[in-house]
């Protein structure tokens, strides 16, 4: 199981189907979806979404890629989905998000711009941030 | 291949709590405490010693779902966690003393042993920690 949640760390923007992790988890599909979900407290599905919006949130905040380049970027397949999905984790649309992270460097509020600074200060190492900024459920 | 340990890694359930312990008690120094925003990054390491730290990391969401984070705390106040710490020191006896009197709880009184003397406490978590003093050469 962690060896497919390893693998959607990694290469979340590529197209991961359950049949696909099923098999980095050498178990059949059926079951892989119920013993992630046992293990982790979510779907599969649910864990790769999260994975794939944390990076985009990175990517907004960090760069200038167009929301659309950064839709396909972390691996959403439309960018009608991508923004259904990140507003319904984040609760904001991606434009919005950029809008406030960009406003706010330095600040309160959503400065995770800033956040990502301390921690290169720090040195903190790259899986505790992605663990770590990985938006709640 | 690899030419040091850098950063080291055991779960405490109260940060504030651990930074009385491993350095207010223990005497160990801290590197890093800084409020990255999404976690608290704290990490202490022998005074002296900065090369090779000790991430103390609170087990919780977003890293993990809450459910796992209380099986973690669980394990760790189990003693299972498998946080072990092994310190070196000049003289244990008096190192021993020294902490006794702060109000540390030990698990082993100092004790012979082939390769040194040491003895054995647990953090206030349930981690285990030991400190070895080598024998004379």
């Amino acid at each position: 199981m962690l060896r497919a949640r390893d693998a959607m760390d990694r290469a979340y923007a590529q197209s991961l189907d359950v049949p696909a992790l099923a098999r980095v988890a050498h178990v059949s599909p059926a079951h892989f979806a119920r013993t992630f979900r046992a293990t982790f407290g979510e779907t599969p599905h649910r864990y790769l979404q999260r994975r794939r919006v944390e990076r985009a949130m990175f990517l907004l905040r960090e760069t200038d890629h167009s929301v659309t380049d950064i839709c396909f970027e972390v691996g959403f397949g439309s960018p009608g989905t991508f923004s259904r999905t990140f507003h319904d984790i984040v609760g904001r649309s991606p434009r919005t998000y950029r809008k406030e992270a960009k406003g706010s460097a330095g600040a309160g509020g959503a400065g995770r711009a800033a956040d990502a600074v301390a921690a290169g200060a720090v040195g903190v190492p790259t899986c505790f941030v992605m663990a770590w900024t990985r938006p709640r459920a | 291949m690899f030419t040091a340990i850098t950063h080291s890694q055991i779960y405490v359930l109260d940060q504030d709590e651990a930074l009385d312990f491993y350095v207010g008690k223990l005497g160990l120094e801290v590197n890093a405490d800084v409020d990255l925003g999404f976690m608290r990054w704290l990490t202490v390491s022998v005074p002296g010693h900065p090369e090779r730290q000790i991430l103390l990391e609170r087990p919780g969401p977003p890293a993990m779902s809450e459910e796992t984070a209380g099986q973690v705390r669980e394990l760790v106040t189990k003693g299972v966690m498998g946080g072990h710490l092994v310190f070196a020191t000049e003289d244990c006896r008096k190192t021993y003393e020294a902490l006794l009197g702060l109000g540390v709880e030990f698990t082993e009184e100092p004790t012979e042993r082939p390769y040194g003397i040491d003895c054995g406490l647990r953090d206030p978590f349930g981690n285990s920690i030991r400190f070895t003093q080598p024998p004379k050469a």
